[in-house]
């Protein structure tokens, strides 16, 4: 591991300008936040992240879970996954939520991990954390050995021909289906960004993941009211039952009123280089009757522009099955 | 589940002592990194500071306190000391294992604050004034924790090296959310990895904790 030297700030205006210095906030940052420490201890102690400040901002006061005016919910940036996931408000109202978090990792590992973490949470591509590979993504321009090389858990949706790493996160799943809002603290002030456009598609640019900029602290999450009468649903398939990556899961967010669909939210983890949200497989579903039938043709539509590697052609019906099981689920839930 | 006391007399050589005294490479590495405050530090051990002598001057250490096990340990660490490395290189508490040191396997299970984490993907420096409990903490082997005499009579274990982690683990799940069944208990136990395969012991222990409280 390199070396760095270690900042607590006082408060967030002080960690913000902590890190307004910074070169880029994307790979190869020379500044990080650090929360839990499952995602940057893990990838600096495989020097595949080398900040030389590393700014703690668990003394900050972004704990919190709490209710929003408008009857949704404000989720702080070093709120722990397990807290989260045991939350009663999130467990009665955003269950999805709930089930993506307890899907994700062990039961330390949701004791550490935060919600800002998780939405910054890294690739398993094994490529990308492995100094002695070339990675487009770690090291811009050297290549993609991946696409010719190990990529059975890796990425057909949003892949380019200089990325094909998959987003790991169970909880951004959730999170996108759910509409959730991501709050950022800079240098420049707050903004909010709708979580379908915090993650960015790796393009030529795979080094550049999200829309955060030097000195951007996230501070809180939002999600909407929650959707009455909604059935909520999150499944993840995997090589082994439980501690284990996705091979392919769904996120599910479904109204139903006379055997048709009124609402549906659906979001796909595994397959996609970002936390994937279809809206192709919402349109599929919108107003019609929600039967077994519709449920595979919103699955056809999700996977349409899916694009296999050579190991994970697999990946496609399997994420098919996952969504339409998924949708079955929640409909007779 | 307590290792020797590592500063053992010559007569009385253990195997941390001799790594410390020789200078093996890997050993001297690690400890010339974590060096504690007060040569009494080392061995875990409160009471007189007679004798104290400050380590090697290490560039960029940063001073922190961690509570160990109820007692409290003034450190000078380099920020990049993991808590695991700090508590066995350190605070020479041993019984903390380094399994796979990515947060894969479990064998270095504490907790901080009552709650269970991975210590090797966490920085000691983050922990500064925090209550942490190891495995030495727990029990000793003249009064063992009852998780610990659980895991004995239900042989939860084959080789040893997970089951410190496991017992923490464990302990830790008994305050968490966990249904009745052997399966919620599996589900949970999941992050601690056993390549002795010892998991219908480890599980069957965890039951019986759990039937008689």
């Amino acid at each position: 591991m390199h070396t760095f030297e270690f900042i607590r700030p006082a408060d967030p205006a002080a960690a913000i300008a902590a890190a307004a210095q910074a070169q880029t906030a994307q790979q190869g940052a020379d500044v990080r936040f650090v929360a839990g420490g499952t995602t940057l201890v893990d990838l600096m102690k495989l020097n595949v992240e080398t900040p030389a400040r590393v700014i703690d901002i668990n003394r900050l006061p972004l704990d919190k879970v709490e209710a929003t005016s408008d009857g949704g919910l404000k989720i702080g940036a070093i709120v722990r996954n397990s807290d989260l996931a045991h939350h009663p408000t999130v467990q009665r109202d955003y269950a999805v939520l709930s089930e993506a978090l307890l899907a994700g990792a062990s039961g330390q590992l949701r004791n550490m991990a935060t919600t800002s973490g998780n939405l910054l949470q890294r690739t398993r591509c094994m490529y990308f954390r492995d100094t002695a590979m070339s990675c487009n993504k770690r090291e811009p321009g050297t290549g993609c050995p991946a696409i010719t090389g190990s990529n059975r858990g890796l990425a057909v949706l949003g892949t380019s021909e200089h990325c094909i790493a998959s987003n790991p996160s169970d909880m951004c799943v959730a999170m996108a289906a759910l509409e959730a809002t991501i709050h950022i603290q800079g240098p420049k002030g707050s903004r909010a960004i709708a979580f379908g456009e915090f993650h960015l598609l790796p393009g030529s640019t795979p080094n550049r993941e999200t829309v955060l900029e030097p000195g951007d602290l996230v501070t809180h999450v939002t999600l909407p009211p929650p959707r009455s009468g909604s059935k909520q649903v999150y499944l993840k398939l995997r090589d082994r039952a439980s501690y284990e990556f996705a091979l392919a899961s769904a996120a599910v967010v479904i109204t139903i009123a006379d055997g048709n669909v009124t609402y549906v939210r659906i979001a796909l983890g595994g397959v996609g280089t970002k936390p994937w949200r279809s809206h192709e497989a919402e349109a599929a579903l919108a107003g019609k009757p929600a039967n077994a039938a519709n449920f595979r043709k919103a699955a056809e539509a999700a996977m349409r522009d899916a694009k296999p590697q050579s190991e994970n052609k697999f990946k496609i019906e399997l994420a098919k099955r996952c969504l339409t099981h998924a949708l079955q689920m929640a409909a007779t839930s | 589940m307590r290792d020797e006391d590592p500063q053992s007399g010559p007569s009385n050589t253990t195997r941390r002592a001799f790594l410390l005294t020789t200078g093996s490479t890997a050993a001297a590495t690690v400890i010339a990194a974590c060096v504690p405050t007060h040569a009494d530090s080392i061995v875990g051990q409160s009471g007189s500071v007679a004798g104290v002598a400050d380590g090697p001057n290490i560039e960029g250490a940063v001073p922190i306190t961690l509570r160990i096990n109820g007692k409290d340990h003034q450190l000078r660490i380099d920020p990049r000391t993991t808590l695991l490395d700090c508590l066995r290189e350190t605070v020479a508490l041993t019984g903390t294992k380094k399994g796979c040191d990515h947060g894969q396997c479990g064998a270095c299970t504490v907790h901080v604050k009552g709650r269970r984490v991975n210590s090797c993907l966490s920085l000691a420096v983050m922990h500064d004034g925090e209550e942490i409990t190891t495995i030495e903490g727990l029990g000793t082997p003249d009064s063992l924790h009852p998780m610990q005499a659980a895991f004995v009579a239900h042989d939860g274990y084959q080789c040893g090296y997970c089951t410190s982690g496991q017992i923490m683990s464990a302990v830790a799940l008994l305050k968490e959310p966990c249904g009745p069944e052997d399966a919620a208990v599996k589900e949970l136990m999941s992050g601690n990895i056993c390549r002795c395969g010892a998991y219908a012991n480890i599980v069957a222990a965890i039951q019986q904790f759990r039937k008689n409280t």
